[in-house]
């Protein structure tokens, strides 16, 4: 050892140790990442023109029957359901193809921490979408009077409400599972959206195994849920799709996170 | 301060560090040196947390950096000043780091002026950052958290001379005000002006350390006539061994006066006679480094 370090080698004072940022904190900068590059923002952007887009398709060119509260929001459906768990793909995925990792890990080295804010932001944005969902909805139903002879009907059930947010925040945890699995946004994007649909194809034409679309094939299980009509069964094949499409990956991505070398 | 002690990793059957060990003080600037591939890189991501050591350990002021609770105020970080989202601004990325640090967002202004990117320039993508910008952003979120300790890879890489000036001055004033720095670097001239310890890494392993002063005691004399065998014959005679030095110099094995002795009792004519290592650390460090993982007491 040098002799410079002998003479200044006494251990610095003791210093209160600064306390670790808790989760909310971790949360709210989880939720500032999805809109604070141009990347996100535009995908922000885009969702919200899509579903202004999905509600005024129906409102002028719809089948009267779906011209409603429910109808609107079930249709919105679709355009959310693919392009939110994109938004939680990237939520992962950039901190890699980005290499924000090595940042965010450093002020935060405990990495399951980072994770656990990364799905309850997540989960937070699902409930985001929705609130968009239904306001789009909402102003929809208020316009179609005005389009036709046909009276707002603003009938809906709080079962659909919260289905519907259910499936919004499984396909948005759904993303982020792909994301940790594959750590690579075009890798996980590409595969969130045609694995699935690989997977529906060949379960549904194979007759020999529709059991295995019945309980493992979530466009399936979570159809029913759009207008609020889960039934008691549909709530296992629920669980058991969200387990093998949501829950699996997560578990490995997680793993795969903590063990990780990151560079 | 900062504590490596026989801290080995290896990836498959290469060992990209190989039991190393070295502290750093409070008050003092350790440079870490040693050519590209050496496992300096390496070595500090393990001290970070960002590798796990096949064996030895790595600690921040007596822990291990996973078990520091809010690891960015006692140790500001920069391993890679391109690691940064190029859609994001230079202040959104010191503004969220403030948040998880739990400074206020006024540190990030300040910061921002002491690294000169302060008006437009932290409007700007970071993406339209030169290198030496990103340098520069990442010194500022590594300082956000008013830390005791920094760890630097590179930091000089991208910044032009007035740049690796400034930070010389920046990492020179918060080792004397307390802070404990690690900077490394494949280029002896950046921090051989503000390192007080050197530690330099090749093939994995130490080569040397200690202080600047230090690592050249003992390096020789050098001594330079218009007859270069005479010389050598004179020094022969004494028997002290030689070797050549820069141009047509040769570096004796032995203090001056006892070189200047022996080159007097032959009558031999000297035009230059100076202790060794007058070049600066440059060439110990080139034959260091060239050679390899031979050991060089320091």
């Amino acid at each position: 050892m040098t002799a410079l370090a002998a003479t200044v080698g006494q251990r610095p004072p003791v210093v209160d140790e600064p306390a670790a940022p808790g989760l909310a904190t971790l949360v709210r900068v989880e939720l500032r990442k999805s809109w604070d590059t141009r990347a996100g923002r535009w995908l922000l952007v885009t969702i919200g023109l899509v579903l202004l887009a999905v509600v005024a398709l129906l409102l002028f060119a719809g089948d009267e029957g779906d011209r409603r509260f429910a109808g609107y929001l079930a249709a919105t459906q679709l355009p959310i359901g693919v392009l939110l768990p994109v938004l939680g793909v990237l939520l992962v995925t950039s901190e890699w193809s980005q290499r924000t990792a090595l940042t965010t890990f450093a002020l935060v080295p405990r990495r399951s921490r980072v994770l656990t804010a990364k799905l309850l932001a997540s989960t937070l944005l699902a409930v985001l979408g929705m609130i968009a969902a239904v306001v789009v909805s909402a102003v929809g139903t208020a316009l179609t009077p005005a389009l036709g002879d046909a009276a707002a009907d603003w009938s809906l059930t709080g079962a659909q409400v919260g289905q519907v947010l259910l499936v919004e925040v499984v396909f948005l945890l759904g993303g982020v599972a792909f994301g940790m699995l594959f750590l690579s946004s075009p890798l996980a994007i590409v595969l969130y959206l045609a694995l699935p649909t690989v997977f529906n194809l060949l379960v549904t034409t194979v007759g020999a195994l529709h059991w295995v679309r019945d309980w493992l094939d979530l466009s399936t299980t979570t159809l029913p849920m759009f207008l609020g009509e889960l039934d008691g069964q549909g709530w296992l094949r629920l669980a058991t799709s969200t387990a093998l499409w949501v829950v699996l990956p997560i578990v490995v991505g997680w793993v795969r996170i903590e063990r990780a070398e990151i560079s | 301060m900062i504590s490596i002690e026989h801290l080995t990793k290896r990836y498959g059957t290469h060992t990209a560090v190989d039991d190393v060990s070295f502290t750093c003080q409070p008050g003092t600037v350790t440079g870490f040196l040693g050519p590209n591939g050496a496992g300096k890189s390496t070595t500090l991501r393990a001290l970070c947390g960002f590798t796990t050591p096949t064996s030895g350990m790595a600690t921040v002021a007596g822990r291990r950096y996973r078990d520091l609770p809010n690891a960015g105020r006692r140790v500001g970080v920069l391993l890679d000043a391109g690691a940064q989202h190029s859609g994001r601004t230079g202040r959104e990325v010191l503004a969220l780091a403030s948040s998880i640090l739990g400074v206020p967002e006024e540190r990030v202004d300040e910061l921002l002026s002491t690294v000169g990117l302060a008006g437009r320039p932290a409007g700007k993508r970071v993406g339209q950052y030169s290198l030496g910008m990103r340098q520069r952003l990442g010194l500022a979120a590594a300082l956000l958290g008013d830390p005791q300790v920094l760890v630097l890879d590179e930091p000089a890489n991208g910044l032009d001379p007035d740049g690796i000036f400034w930070m010389r001055g920046l990492l020179r004033g918060f080792a004397d005000r307390g802070g404990t720095v690690l900077l490394s670097s494949h280029l002896l001239r950046e921090v051989e002006a503000v390192a007080d310890q050197l530690v330099v890494i090749a093939g994995g392993r130490i080569v040397a350390q200690g202080g600047q002063q230090e690592l050249l005691a003992g390096r020789g004399t050098l001594v330079r006539g218009p007859d270069r065998s005479a010389l050598e014959r004179a020094l022969a005679t004494a028997r002290i061994t030689v070797r050549p030095g820069a141009g047509d110099g040769l570096v004796a094995d032995a203090p001056v006066d006892a070189v200047g002795r022996a080159v007097a009792a032959a009558g031999a004519v000297v035009t230059e006679l100076r202790p060794g290592g007058g070049e600066g650390l440059e060439e110990l460090f080139r034959t260091l480094t060239s050679a390899g993982t031979a050991e060089v007491a320091a």
